[in-house]
């Protein structure tokens, strides 16, 4: 119920704000993301994310003197809804831009339809290391597929040293999910293990919805891990903490930025205190514009907790990317638009990082390697710094 | 700590979980020659509606008899609209009308409660007990304790009550039971209650240990249905045995061979009980007269 009054609310608001400055036919961007189910705390704090920046962006008088309008879909997390919902998005509503997806699967499914019809597609949320490599040159003449999230191999990266060199861990077992996300994290982890030499002691799947975890944790401990490495969503994760709790084995989980999901914060309740992650941005206002982001946040949706900082975050960047380069394209034209964000002249200071040239015509990612990421780690329902040190590294 | 052990517990616990629901199934069968196909959503309605009586009354004891209450309502539901229409002119329509109702029932629910996973408060401490060296969770035992009761008691009221007698009678034959003065619809309409109230009784016994959330029951009631499969549509001894094969199976398999695999033995084997024995490891064989 509450939803539902916030999103008319929201839509009563873009409404009054369209109507208010009215100078052009409002430019119309696609927004897919998935907005229910499992991943919908990535979802719906996108979702917020984007939909704060539209109306700071309208607010201050649109972008080319027109409004920007946006066109929300719900991909229900679904690799084939994903699918229905670009075509939609592209040949009905007549977007000229596309914001969102949170699911490795979707945008792998759903991301040659905005590459086909030449719209730029910016992925705030997906991490699959594929994703942005699908159409880059040379095979194909110009990729329209972009992202702010930080990728899975960077990711992987990151939880490896974390465990690894950090906490000096010998033995690890990996923990993902059957999905392209937790595979292909898999794969990311096991590269950036055995590039330090190190196999994981045991390498573990389940599906998402299973509600035992025993046999796969027991593997995982009759191998003598020291530590549980994982890629997979919120409730899974919950499952694992607490089939841990369960069996009386507690050693720590360190996994992809997942683990900051409130529906695994939530689910897990006490167990899955301690568990750490990579995290582009932890929500505490260590810049003035971290600072301005939170309490717009929170002041808009009422919320004291953002359900999943990072990617309200990333959402929040990605619409101000795009804001930009449809500016200095000067036009709202697919390829023009690209051109643009391959050659983004201004630097947007964004909540995460201060975009310098963020892409080029073959780096589509905004983020190159682990410096902008933190560890973060869950202490008393909340996702914080698990470095103090890294407090003041973030968001230069 | 003992391993072996410790998967035959795990093994038992989800074992008994599939077999509660695949005894929702056992119970139309018998009277009717139907199956809600839709019980896996009846599985998650019950558990939402429990969840939110809890939330109210803060009591999960006080909640159970709500909670089987909605269940049998839901089902008289689902035998009104979608079993007994179907039944009145000898069509297999049944099948699909079950399954649209689940649909429904589902997209209600979504609406309702979202489509979120809820954690549902444990009624009892969640810190595992230690048991000959293995670690059972004490929802685990009640999971286990409260589908053999459920079992029990409804084998004992079809044994000993005089409306358990005509259930039995209409599952022996429906037609002379009939002609005996027994109203066979309404002895179906309370089968459908009494198997959906046991969807809805599986489903908070169960959702302490899962999540709560209206896709819960799609994944399990698949599962109880191969179990039904496997242990045959007649027979209360054979779902017990069939859940617990599949749910041993399960964790064995994921454990000795691998996590990637595990569905599969118990798959395996519902295509062969199939092939070779088509009524269940415990069923006894319908001859279908033409």
């Amino acid at each position: 119920m509450l939803k539902l009054k916030l999103q008319i609310s929201a839509v009563a608001l873009a409404l009054g704000l369209s109507c208010g400055v009215q100078a052009g036919e409002p430019i119309r961007i696609g927004l897919p993301g998935p907005f229910t189910g499992g991943s919908s705390p990535m979802g719906i704090s996108m979702r917020d994310g984007i939909r704060l920046a539209t109306q700071e962006i309208n607010a201050a008088g649109g972008v080319l003197g027109s409004q920007i309008q946006l066109i929300e879909r719900d991909d229900e997390a679904k690799n084939e809804r994903g699918a229905q919902v670009a075509q939609e998005l592209i040949n009905k509503e007549k977007v000229v831009a596309a914001l969102g997806i949170a699911n490795t699967g979707v945008a792998l499914a759903s991301q040659r339809f905005y590459q086909e019809a030449k719209i730029p597609m910016i992925t705030a949320v997906a991490t699959g290391t594929a994703v942005t490599k699908q159409f880059l040159p040379p095979q194909h003449p110009d990729s329209y597929i972009f992202r702010v999230a930080a990728n899975d191999s960077i990711q992987a990266a990151l939880i490896v040293e974390e465990a690894i060199e950090r906490r000096k861990y010998k033995k690890v077992a990996i923990l993902a999910d059957s999905t392209n996300y937790g595979q292909l994290g898999r794969e990311d982890l096991e590269n950036a293990l055995q590039k330090r030499g190190i196999t994981p002691v045991a390498v573990e799947k389940f599906n998402v919805k299973d509600v035992d975890m025993t046999p796969q944790l027991l593997k995982a401990k009759s191998a003598g891990a020291e530590a549980v490495l994982t890629y997979a969503i919120g409730p899974e994760l919950a499952q694992i903490a607490n089939g841990m709790a369960k069996l009386g084995w507690k050693v720590p989980m360190i996994g992809s930025w997942t683990l900051s999901m409130s529906n695994f914060i939530d689910n897990a309740g006490p167990n899955g205190e301690g568990a750490r992650m990579p995290q582009a941005f932890i929500q505490e206002p260590t810049t003035a514009k971290r600072k301005a982001f939170i309490e717009a946040y929170q002041k808009t949706y009422k919320v004291e907790r953002i359900p999943s900082p990072a990617s309200a975050a990333q959402g929040y960047d990605a619409m101000y990317l795009l804001a930009a380069a449809i500016k200095q394209a000067g036009t709202t034209d697919g390829p023009k638009v690209r051109e643009a964000l391959e050659s983004l002249k201004e630097v947007i200071v964004g909540v995460i990082q201060n975009y310098d040239k963020p892409y080029s015509k073959l780096v589509h990612e905004a983020v190159h390697d682990t410096k902008p990421l933190v560890i973060g780690e869950v202490r008393g329902g909340h996702v914080v710094y698990a470095y103090e040190s890294d407090k003041t590294k973030n968001g230069k | 700590m003992d391993m072996l052990l410790q998967i035959v517990f795990s093994g038992i616990a989800l074992g008994m979980i599939y077999a509660v629901i695949a005894f929702g199934y056992q119970l139309t069968f018998a009277t009717s020659g139907t199956i809600n196909f839709g019980q896996g959503e009846a599985l998650a309605v019950g558990a939402l509606i429990g969840l939110t009586v809890v939330n109210h009354i803060g009591s999960y004891w006080l909640m159970l008899p709500i909670a089987l209450l909605a269940g049998a309502i839901y089902g008289v539901g689902v035998e009104r609209l979608g079993v007994r229409p179907a039944l009145k002119i000898k069509s297999e329509g049944w099948i699909m009308a079950t399954i649209a109702l689940g649909i429904i029932m589902k997209n209600l629910a979504e609406n309702i409660w979202g489509r979120d996973d809820l954690k549902f408060p444990s009624p009892v401490s969640e810190a595992p007990l230690h048991f000959l060296g293995a670690n059972v969770l004490p929802m685990e035992l009640i999971v286990i304790g409260g589908a053999l009761a459920l079992m029990l008691a409804v084998e004992l009221f079809n044994r000993k009550s005089i409306y358990g007698k005509a259930i039995v009678a209409t599952a022996a034959d429906r037609d002379a039971a009939g002609l005996m003065g027994i109203n066979t619809g309404q002895v179906i309409t309370f089968s459908y209650a009494l198997s959906c109230a046991t969807a809805a009784f599986a489903g908070v016994l169960i959702a302490p240990l899962t999540l709560t959330g209206a896709s819960m029951g799609s994944v399990l009631g698949l599962k109880a249905f191969a179990v039904a499969i496997i242990g045959g549509l007649s027979s209360g001894l054979g779902i017990i045995v069939g859940g617990l094969i599949l749910g041993l199976s399960e964790t064995f398999t994921g454990f000795y061979l691998s996590t990637g695999y595990k569905d599969v033995p118990g798959l395996v084997l519902l295509l062969l009980v199939l092939v070779i024995k088509p009524a269940g490891l415990f069923g006894k064989t319908a001859i279908k007269k033409v």
